[in-house]
């Protein structure tokens, strides 16, 4: 398994990192979607397993969890996914779930199961650093990577905080607000990159919001390790919900459009 | 932040990371204000002359007749608004006003809770917006009424099933993208630090008064206080005046909807895991894999899958004890304070009442017991009708 730091400093560019809700919109087509983003240039992979209350995540991405619940998704068929994902290319997954599913599985547990399937890092999205000290021990016990998001709120002291805690990548949310796709990027964005890096070595990726190739040149010009693209991938599923087919080639042609002006 | 908000193990501020600092700028306010004086003296001037406090302790003989003992009840119904939330809404909005904010939010299932802000927020003049599930409009379209005469937005929430669970989750959106100039006034004693502590502190008052009442009135403490427990603020907000009198019993009534077994209620301490939503760790209704499951009640107000962690502490450590109220006892208990006293008990109040009906010959006739009558049932006659029609 390749780690984060090997992967961000063997890339001359940012990395592309699509984000897809797990068994959206069933195991089997969000299984084939996947495999279509790697074959079309996903550098690293963000999956999230549904959840019924999603308090981080826009409309677009709460429909997908509904849609992926509705289709039977749960913890386990997640850890099976993530399995043969991995026996499809062994790339780096960064999961992203809702601190109660965690801890319905066993927070030990969980983390050793994902692990041992395959999973770099975790970012649970309702645990900031204050509460984290109950999942930091058998988070890096299992072999995991924390990763911890820095907003335009967050003052500096605080992100040197978030940075020490941090042995994955810091999730730079682009704008003050949930996930979900917007017109233009935060012009807040490139501050917060250029901040961030003079504070910590660790890899700064940013998400939240990033709808467009521009966006993703945009915040790779301002010095950021990757691009995390989630609720425009996760639209393109939920507008061709009637043919697979139409998914895959709208996701493809998305992924290839953007890496092509990353590099 | 300056605190842990832990309630044992339960509690804490499980939120993402951009709300950090709306929590903490609410925490500071809060500890900053509390106690000073001139903030204690204004919101004391709004509880007697807005929400008309004190409330009465009233002792209600010919429903203690009924159940063999004495039954006082602590009238919230009597409130400005008809519920207890006002006692609430009224601090945290004065809290946003010391605070510089001119907007506030405000989450509600049954409406009680959204009338309250939006009451405050046309007595502050404060722009204000209203988060409710699109079911729970449907179900309680007087009290949408009213709170668009006081000036309130109502935002209709269409995610999940359209109840208080997505009326929270979208109210937190909806912050997590304005904290710069809103205040979120949270209804209950649940959601993140500093919440519980915030609201439990605005109710404490009707445990304060009741326990000088019960010193004038019956001249000692009482046997026994009980009330409905929904997120438990109104519980928590008669219980602190007590907490430290370990003889007076403490008895939290949460809705046992059609009965726990069939899975259709709310009983989130009695039948509940421990697990994390809405930013705290409490008991929890969830599936075995840790999805939230719905609620069912007859009343709108007790209507959610979490509850306040506080509560979870006092059940573990028995200080409190816990039981459920089913649907059809609730509304005997609506019914039978109706025709005994001619006041209508709001059903969530009713969950109180019922379990001290079922008590009837297991108290010595001499006991005293506080039953927190949270709100009164105006607002219940359509529902309460709907179950039970009226013979000509």
């Amino acid at each position: 398994m390749k780690a984060y730091k090997e992967l961000f400093s063997e890339l001359d560019r940012a990395a592309l990192i699509p984000f897809f809700v797990i068994g959206d919109p069933d195991y089997d087509t969000s299984l084939d979607i996947v495999k279509t983003a790697i074959d079309a240039g996903a550098d690293v992979l963000e999956l999230g397993i549904p959840f019924s209350d999603p308090i981080a995540d826009g409309p677009t991405i709460q429909k997908a969890d509904i849609r992926a619940l509705k289709a039977g998704m749960n913890v386990h068929r997640a850890l099976e996914f993530i399995k043969e994902i991995k026996q499809y290319k062994d790339i780096p997954i960064g999961l992203l779930l809702y601190y109660n599913l965690i801890y319905q599985y066993g927070t030990e547990k969980f983390f050793a199961d994902f692990h041992a399937a395959g999973v770099n890092s975790i970012l649970i999205a309702d645990m900031s650093i204050d509460d984290a000290d109950e999942v930091l021990a058998p988070a890096q016990a299992a072999g995991l990577d924390t990763v911890f998001m820095v907003t335009p709120n967050t003052e500096d002291q605080r992100m040197k905080l978030i940075a020490s805690k941090t042995t994955g990548f810091i999730y730079t949310v682009s704008v003050l607000g949930v996930t979900g796709s917007r017109e233009s990027l935060s012009d807040e964005v490139e501050g917060l990159v250029g901040k961030l890096k003079k504070l910590t070595d660790v890899p700064v990726c940013v998400g939240f919001g990033i709808s467009k190739p521009e966006h993703a040149v945009a915040v790779a010009k301002a010095g950021a390790d990757g691009v995390i693209i989630g609720s425009k991938i996760v639209s393109l599923i939920e507008a061709n919900l009637d043919s697979k087919e139409n998914i895959l080639s709208a996701i493809s042609q998305f992924i290839k459009d953007v890496k092509s002006k990353l590099i | 932040m300056r605190q842990k908000g832990r309630f044992g193990q339960y509690g804490g501020f499980y939120v993402p990371e951009v709300l950090i600092p709306a929590l903490e700028e609410l925490e500071a306010a809060f500890y900053d204000h509390y106690q000073d004086e001139k903030f204690v003296k204004e919101l004391n001037w709004f509880y007697k002359h807005y929400a008309g406090r004190p409330t009465p302790l009233y002792l209600a003989k010919r429903f203690s007749e009924q159940v063999g003992f004495n039954v006082y009840l602590k009238r919230e119904d009597l409130v400005h608004g008809g519920a207890h939330k006002l006692n609430n809404t009224l601090g945290q909005a004065l809290l946003a006003k010391y605070m510089g904010k001119s907007k506030i939010i405000a989450e509600t299932g049954a409406g009680q809770h959204g009338l309250a802000t939006a009451m405050v927020g046309a007595l502050f003049g404060m722009e204000t917006k209203i988060f409710m599930g699109v079911i729970d409009i449907e179900r309680q379209s007087v009290n949408v009424h009213k709170m668009k005469l006081c000036g309130a937005k109502v935002i209709s929430v269409e995610g999940g099933t359209g109840t208080l669970k997505d009326a929270i989750n979208d109210a937190l959106r909806y912050w997590t993208a304005n904290v710069t100039d809103t205040f979120y006034i949270f209804g209950s004693t649940c959601g993140p630090h500093p919440y519980p502590t915030v609201v439990k502190h605005f109710q404490s008052v009707i445990g304060t008064e009741a326990k000088q009442q019960c010193a004038e009135q019956i001249g000692k403490l009482p046997d026994m206080i009980v009330a409905c427990v929904g997120g438990g603020s109104n519980a928590l907000g008669i219980f602190t005046g007590f907490i430290d009198d370990k003889n007076v019993k403490l008895i939290g009534v949460e809705a046992g909807g059609e009965g726990v077994s069939t899975g259709k209620h709310a009983a989130t301490i009695v039948a509940g895991k421990v697990g994390i939503l809405h930013g705290a760790k409490s008991y929890l209704l969830q599936d075995e894999n840790g999805q939230v499951l719905e609620t069912e009640s007859v009343s709108a107000g007790l209507d959610y899958s979490a509850v306040g962690p506080e509560h979870c502490q006092l059940k573990d450590s028995g200080r409190a004890q816990y039981y459920e109220a089913e649907d059809e006892d609730v509304l005997d208990a609506f019914e039978l304070l109706s025709k005994k006293e001619g006041i209508l008990p709001a059903l969530e109040s009713s969950h109180a009442l019922a379990w001290v009906m079922k008590q009837k010959g297991k108290l010595s006739s001499d006991a005293n017991v506080i039953v927190n009558l949270s709100g009164r049932g105006d607002k219940d006659v359509s529902i309460v009708e709907k179950y039970r029609p009226l013979m000509q």
